[in-house]
């Protein structure tokens, strides 16, 4: 389980250079792919108040690991920490690389955040910043647009785009790239119902051509049993819950299995047993 | 089709109350209403324009005024910018100078003249002088503000993405300031006129304002009225570019989106 001798493993110290060593992490499934992230008694702190407490967490390349909690439990620091937004205040961050693509995280926000200056086909160009120009990063970003059905839209500005198409291209941006790690800060949390289920089902059809490593941050449970391999649930600063999702895919929405599983980590959220 | 007669239509409904004004003031000169010591016929007006336009005396004037305005717009407008994304982008540079200069900035420029009259007399440098104070302020002022109000959330993707600084400050920071940066360039044009004309009118041995004066003493009502038409003609003229600009350089901007 301390496979971390990768070739080009990138570690980032704590602000303090204080080298925790957890005892043991858990990682779901026994991996026979190789890591792609690893928190290690991770903490950070904002004043006196404290965030994440120690986290210790694995996660093997490809898995879609979905991060629910309660508002203010910390798993969007979580997540800016992983993506380089945030340090860790003590504790050890390591994120691999898969050599091809080198360690490259990106990041898809809540809200789209698209330079409403740029049309659509530039603002997925920026995915591609310092990686492809001219000509080339024109034919990715056009390539990834008609992948999240956008294809025709390239010319348009984003403010006349509606919040679901706005939030595609956000996510073509993201992924413009090829990234190794996509972290989904509740991407969905602003779309109308329909489109959320919409933007799952693509989200889960790229994912499975793409094979990134993705986390998803949500506060819908349904959305996490749907979309993940794995839900762990944050509380107080620590993982409270760490649970395996193995059900095949597509999953159908309504499902038994769901239905029970969704129980389970509600239960857990609620604070009724667990 | 039908659009675009519409449309002709809006612009002459425009024109018809100042054609209506003007036909009613010539017919009110020309029937000793209005007495010409007061206030000359349009068409009096009309016949100074051509007199002068012959004589070379109006353009050369123009020019002169326009000369004037521009230098001390690029001035101005230059160290207002500088200093507005200076302050925009470092807040060390802020803290320095900006107490300066929004104490500066509550002292009326016009109310320099007498000093600036002792400075520089009455020659070019006195009028560039208060043209380039005067359009400073609104420059200086909306490109800070653009630069303070730009979306930190746009910032902290493009460095998640990995832009530079410089990317960043080209991408993201300077376009999202441009329309207030555009606010104050057309506040900027109006003051630059109005600077002018003062300045002109007090302490010029040439320029629009001055012709306007050496008419006064001789009683050319006619060449008065002119030099203020003129002045709002270029005013208008300056306005409408800025506009003309905005609109190019805006047009992801919802509100003003052509067509």
């Amino acid at each position: 389980m301390t496979v971390l001798a990768f070739d080009k493993t990138i570690k980032i110290q704590s602000s303090d250079g204080a080298q925790t060593q957890a005892p043991q992490a858990r990682t779901s499934q026994v991996p026979a792919a190789p890591i792609a992230f690893s928190f290690r008694g991770v903490t950070r702190s904002f004043g006196d108040k404290t965030v994440l407490k120690g986290i210790d967490l694995d996660v093997p390349a490809g898995q879609f690991l979905a991060v629910i909690g309660k508002s203010g439990c910390g798993k969007s620091t979580l997540l800016r920490l992983l993506t380089g937004l945030d340090q860790p205040s003590s504790g050890d961050l390591i994120v691999n690389s898969d050599g091809e693509h080198g360690n490259r995280t990106r990041i898809m926000f809540q809200e789209p955040r698209l330079l409403p200056w740029n049309r659509v086909g530039r603002n997925v160009e920026v995915g591609l910043t310092g990686i492809a120009k001219g000509e080339e990063a024109r034919a990715k970003s056009l390539g990834m647009l008609e992948e999240v059905g956008l294809a025709d839209r390239a010319n348009e500005w984003p403010s006349v785009l509606s919040g679901g198409q706005r939030q595609r291209v956000a996510l073509a941006r993201a992924l413009v790239a090829h990234p190794f790690i996509l972290a989904l800060d509740e991407p969905l949390g602003a779309l109308d119902a329909l489109t959320r289920l919409e933007m799952q089902a693509l989200l889960e059809r790229i994912w499975q051509q793409q094979r990134f490593t993705a986390v998803l941050v949500t506060h819908d449970v349904s959305e996490a049993v749907t979309l993940a391999d794995r839900v762990i649930v944050i509380e107080e600063g620590r993982i409270a819950l760490d649970l395996d999702i193995p059900l095949p895919r597509p999953r159908r929405h309504g499902s038994a299995e769901l239905a029970r599983l969704e129980g389970l980590i509600l239960e857990r959220l609620l604070g009724k047993g667990g | 089709m039908r659009k675009s007669l519409q449309s002709v239509g809006h612009d002459v409904i425009g024109w018809l109350l100042p054609a209506a004004i003007l036909l009613l003031w010539e017919l009110a000169a020309r029937t000793g209403l209005i007495s010409a010591d007061v206030l000359p016929a349009p068409s009096a007006v009309l016949s100074a324009f051509w007199r002068l336009l012959l004589s070379g005396e109006l353009p050369h004037n123009i020019a002169i005024s326009t000369v004037r305005a521009l230098a001390g717009f690029a001035i101005g407008g230059a160290i207002g910018l500088f200093f507005g994304l200076l302050n925009g982008l470092s807040g060390m540079a802020r803290n320095v100078t900006d107490t300066t200069l929004q104490m500066v900035r509550n002292i009326p420029h016009l109310a320099l003249i007498p000093l600036v009259i002792l400075w520089f007399g009455i020659d070019e440098e006195a009028k560039l002088f208060l043209v380039a104070l005067g359009v400073f302020f609104p420059i200086y002022v909306n490109t800070l503000l653009g630069i303070q109000n730009c979306d930190p959330q746009l910032i902290e993707m493009g460095r998640v993405y990995g832009m530079s600084r410089t990317a960043l400050f080209l991408r993201v920071i300077l376009p999202g300031a441009l329309p207030s940066m555009f606010t104050g360039l057309r506040y900027a044009l109006g003051i630059m006129w109005l600077t002018l004309i003062v300045a002109e009118t007090i302490a010029a041995s040439s320029g629009l304002g001055y012709m306007a004066m050496q008419a006064r003493e001789f009683m050319l009502l006619d060449v008065v009225v002119l030099s203020i038409l003129i002045y709002a003609l270029l005013g208008k003229l300056a306005d409408s570019l800025a506009r003309f600009l905005e609109r190019q350089c805006l047009q992801w901007h919802p509100a003003f989106r052509t067509a």
